[in-house]
């Protein structure tokens, strides 16, 4: 049924809310790539076959849906249950029966799924309360877990669209940017420009035909929050993009998703199949007599790609590259022609943003960084997952209110934001309000909203060093400083974990650093050091210790950690010398287990196991100070 | 036209002029090594880079950009010798001697900026590649397309598609020329060349027997252009030869 005007696209939403609603029971069921993977698809398929069983409950209306993500990966697969507003955790296909026998038709809550709250053991009956949802606020995921992806009519019952047809019924198209300029909104992608400046920029180039792009080439390790709305929510999407191409005056736009990424491909597909069929893209949409087509552009996986210079080469299937930007791609973008590129997260922002007013917006957030941040909350934390959160959240309330805290409540050292653009922001900056500005002060920034949590067992140096061989790894490599400096970088790097740095790199690592800064064509070289220099500004003893004690204090690098069984404290339990991959341990359960240094490849399998913490680290320089001695 | 400082020295130039064409004007040298004029500068070499102002700026707000692929504009300043722009050249330099450690033209550029050795880990097995992309961009340019970049990051280097020898490839010799450090090897003589691993068929010139083009050259330009094979088979020389005859008869005709 195609859509040809605002009143069609009104009844159209109160219907499908109607549908919606006449079903009272429902049954979410997360089917984000977190929860499939810890078994979703079976538990949904299972409660589908029992509602089909059970014939009694059709008559009080209970539907099963397939959603995005919920977020809360750690806990998966995760079921809610509404209206009564209930969540059960780590649902296995077995408790189906359970789950619909007890608390759907009988209302009795089953208190072994509920969550249990680390902190002081308690189990929490609703969604809402739980302190990973409490402190949310959620704006570009606003429907991420509530519809059923695949399912437009659900959607749009939710909200969907409502933002276009008010754009382009009720406003101008530059009522449209007046409204975005309002809303302070900037890019999501990391850079955080402005989001009204580009597309007033792209408008005002000349020239008849120009695009809108979205950047889906989410590739930051630890980030996928991109992905997650993709999954979840593509109609956001969709109608941003809409929006967009409507205010600058563009009719023609893709998607670039990278194609690792395989459920955000197939749901993002089937929303523009839907949209299409009802009229919401394509020709004449809403019967507005505005014309916009999109189609799915899938990356190769090169993490160079989402910079958006490579991206729009790419797109035009040339290689991967990026070229200077002395002259803007909102003039001369994608085929030389003007051109807006987003990020996913940006665009999904974009149609309640229009729905709601540029000032509901601009009313969460800090002075220059405005709205809401999603980020993905990753690493040695409790409650890893997907997060929505108002600018200007103190890292604290992130990581210990909503994570929960580090694992085994070890104690914290840094957390890690914006992916290998970014850096690591230590303990004593924990109060740090995250915005674009604060974040950049200290030595990181905002990148795609990965935050990974780092404990004592992390060692700075190692850190960097993942970093720099990812970036190595992924550099292009058409400019000099780029391609040959990563290198170089990380040689030194390997050096100092292997115990060979010598006085002078951490120097040299500066001067380096330095060059690629101001001489790298693109984002990814200029930001290559960031995750090297706040290491170095923050645990500088850390890498002096590599290179003059030969030690890593955090007990990682294998080359100068050696690690031994404190015998007061073990219980002789046996679960160290079951985890040694190379033989090293040896005893017999209840008495004594000896690490042998000559074999222990010191791949701290035996400390991660030991339940009763009797396995310590130390210099390996000590073992051979006591040969000599 | 616009009118801009480099180094202190004021220079008109055309509209669509580059910050080094502006700086060649103005008789200020800048080192490249990926610029070669009548192909699209690349920004890839990150030699040419300089301290940059626009008009509008606040007065001490300078910009590093690569003075290759940088437009100019009304009221510019450029500064070519800023303590950071050098130390930016070294440190590329230092990097690109520790690539290729034994380029007589990257020893000489590196000398210049005062290193004569690298501070890095040289290569372990060196060869006089600079990755500057002139051979795979001259090839492109010339609608050839036989040789591209392959692999990325430090892995990176020019290749003809699978190693082999490539089936575009008209062996006009154009990356080899324009290759700063010579490092295209190939062999030419008055029956055949062979370059990338594959053998060209010369086409001779009917009268002296000297050996003008490649084939495969001569009917990639014939069908571009329009041009009969047989007018890319004779020699400069030859044509002079036929040129002076004809005004000769011309002069007789009279």
């Amino acid at each position: 049924m195609r859509i040809e005007s605002k009143d069609q696209f009104e009844a159209l939403r109160s219907q499908a809310k109607e549908a919606a609603e006449s079903c009272e029971n429902k049954i979410l069921v997360c089917c984000g790539t977190g929860c499939l993977a810890s078994g979703a698809k079976k538990v949904a398929e299972a409660f589908a076959e029992e509602v089909a069983r059970r014939s009694v409950d059709v008559s009080v209306g209970l539907l099963v849906k397939s959603t995005g993500c919920h977020g809360f990966c750690e806990r998966g697969p995760l079921v809610a249950l509404q209206p009564s507003g209930i969540l059960y955790t780590k649902v296995k296909p077995a408790q189906v029966g359970d789950i619909v026998e007890k608390t759907v038709v009988g209302g009795e809550i089953i208190p072994s799924l509920l969550y249990k709250n680390p902190v002081d053991g308690e189990r929490i009956e609703l969604y809402e309360e739980i302190p990973f949802y409490k402190h949310q606020v959620r704006v570009a995921m606003r429907n991420i877990g509530h519809i059923d992806p695949t399912d437009i009519l659900d959607a749009v019952a939710e909200g969907a669209y409502a933002g276009l047809a008010k754009a382009l019924f009720e406003m101008s198209p530059d009522e449209v940017l007046e409204e975005v300029a309002v809303s302070g909104q900037r890019g999501r992608g990391g850079a955080g420009f402005n989001t009204a400046r580009k597309w007033k920029s792209c408008k005002n180039a000349p020239g008849a035909r120009r695009f809108v792009l979205c950047n889906g080439d989410e590739g930051d390790p630890g980030a996928f929050k991109d992905r997650s709305i993709m999954e979840g929510d593509p109609h956001s999407i969709l109608e941003g993009i809409v929006i967009g191409a409507y205010a600058v005056g563009a009719h023609e736009g893709f998607i670039y998703v990278r194609d690792e990424y395989p459920l955000a491909v197939v749901n993002l597909t089937i929303a523009i199949h839907e949209a299409r069929k009802y009229g919401l893209l394509g020709e004449n949409i809403m019967g507005s007599g505005f014309d916009f087509d999109i189609k799915i552009s899938r990356g190769g996986g090169a993490f160079v790609c989402g910079e958006s210079s490579a991206l729009m080469r790419s797109l035009e299937g040339k290689t991967g590259e990026p070229r200077a930007k002395y002259v803007h791609s909102t003039e001369k973008g994608l085929f030389d022609l003007p051109t807006v590129l987003n990020n996913v997260e940006t665009w999904a922002g974009i149609g309640a943003i229009i729905d709601c007013g540029g000032a509901w917006f601009a009313s969460m957030g800090t002075e220059k960084s405005k709205g809401t941040k999603a980020f993905s909350l990753v690493g040695k934390v409790k409650n890893t997952g997907l997060i929505e959160l108002p600018m200007g959240t103190p890292l604290r309330t992130i990581i210990f209110d909503i994570g929960g805290g580090t694992l085994g409540d070890r104690p914290f050292k840094a957390v890690q934001t914006g992916g290998p653009s970014g850096g690591c922001v230590p303990e004593e900056l924990l109060d740090l309000p995250v915005d674009y500005e604060k974040l950049t002060e200290a030595g990181s920034m905002m990148g795609s909203g990965g935050m990974i949590v780092m404990d004592d067992r992390t060692c700075m140096v190692d850190v960097s060093r993942y970093f720099l061989a990812f970036l190595e790894e992924e550099s292009c490599g058409k400019c000099t400083p780029c391609r040959e400096g990563l290198k170089q970088m990380l040689t030194i790097y390997d050096d100092l974990v292997a115990g060979r740095g010598a006085e002078g790199d951490l120097e040299r690592i500066e001067r380096l650093a330095a060059g690629m800064q101001l001489g790298s064509l693109c984002e990814l070289g200029k930001s290559a050091p960031n995750p090297v220099l706040s290491t170095l500004r923050y645990f500088r003893s850390e890498y002096e210790a590599h290179i003059r004690d030969k030690a890593c204090p955090a007990g990682i690098c294998r080359e100068l950690t050696a690690y031994e069984i404190i015998q007061d404290e073990c219980d002789g339990c046996h679960a160290c010398f079951k985890a040694c991959p190379v033989d090293a341990i040896t005893g017999v359960v209840k008495e004594e287990h000896i690490i042998h240094h000559d074999a222990c490849i010191s791949c701290g399998a035996c400390f991660d196991v030991c339940p009763t913490n009797a396995i310590r680290t130390f210099p390996k320089v000590e073992l051979e100070k006591a040969e000599v001695v | 036209m616009p009118t801009l400082q480099i180094n202190g020295r004021r220079v008109t130039v055309a509209e669509d002029a580059t910050i080094l064409d502006a700086a060649r004007k103005a008789g200020v040298e800048i080192p490249t090594l990926c610029q070669f004029d009548g192909l699209e500068p690349w920004g890839g070499c990150r030699l040419c880079v300089v301290d940059m102002s626009l008009a509008s700026w606040d007065d001490d707000w300078f910009k590093v950009v690569t003075s290759c692929n940088h437009p100019v504009e009304e009221g510019m300043t450029v500064l070519t010798n800023t303590e950071r722009i050098i130390e930016t050249r070294r440190v590329v330099l230092d990097l690109l001697l520790a690539r290729c450690p034994e380029t007589p033209l990257i020893q000489g550029l590196a000398r210049e900026h005062g290193i004569d050795q690298t501070s890095y880990a040289p290569n372990p097995e060196p060869d006089d590649c600079i990755l500057c992309g002139l051979c795979t961009r001259v090839c492109d340019h010339i609608g050839v397309s036989a040789i591209s970049s392959v692999n990325r990051g430090w892995g990176r280097e020019i290749a003809p598609p699978f190693h082999k020898a490539p089936p575009d490839c008209i062996g006009c010799l154009a990356c080899a020329e324009v290759c700063p450090t010579d490092c295209i090897p190939y062999s030419t003589s008055n029956t055949r060349r062979e370059i990338w691993g594959k053998e060209f068929e010369m086409l001779r010139d009917p009268k002296t027997g000297e050996a003008v083009i490649t084939k495969a050259q001569a009917q990639h330009f014939a069908e571009r252009s329009g041009v009969p094979t047989t007018y890319f088979e004779t020699s400069d020389a030859s044509k002079r030869r036929q040129m002076a005859k004809t005004f000769e008869r011309l002069g007789q005709l009279k």
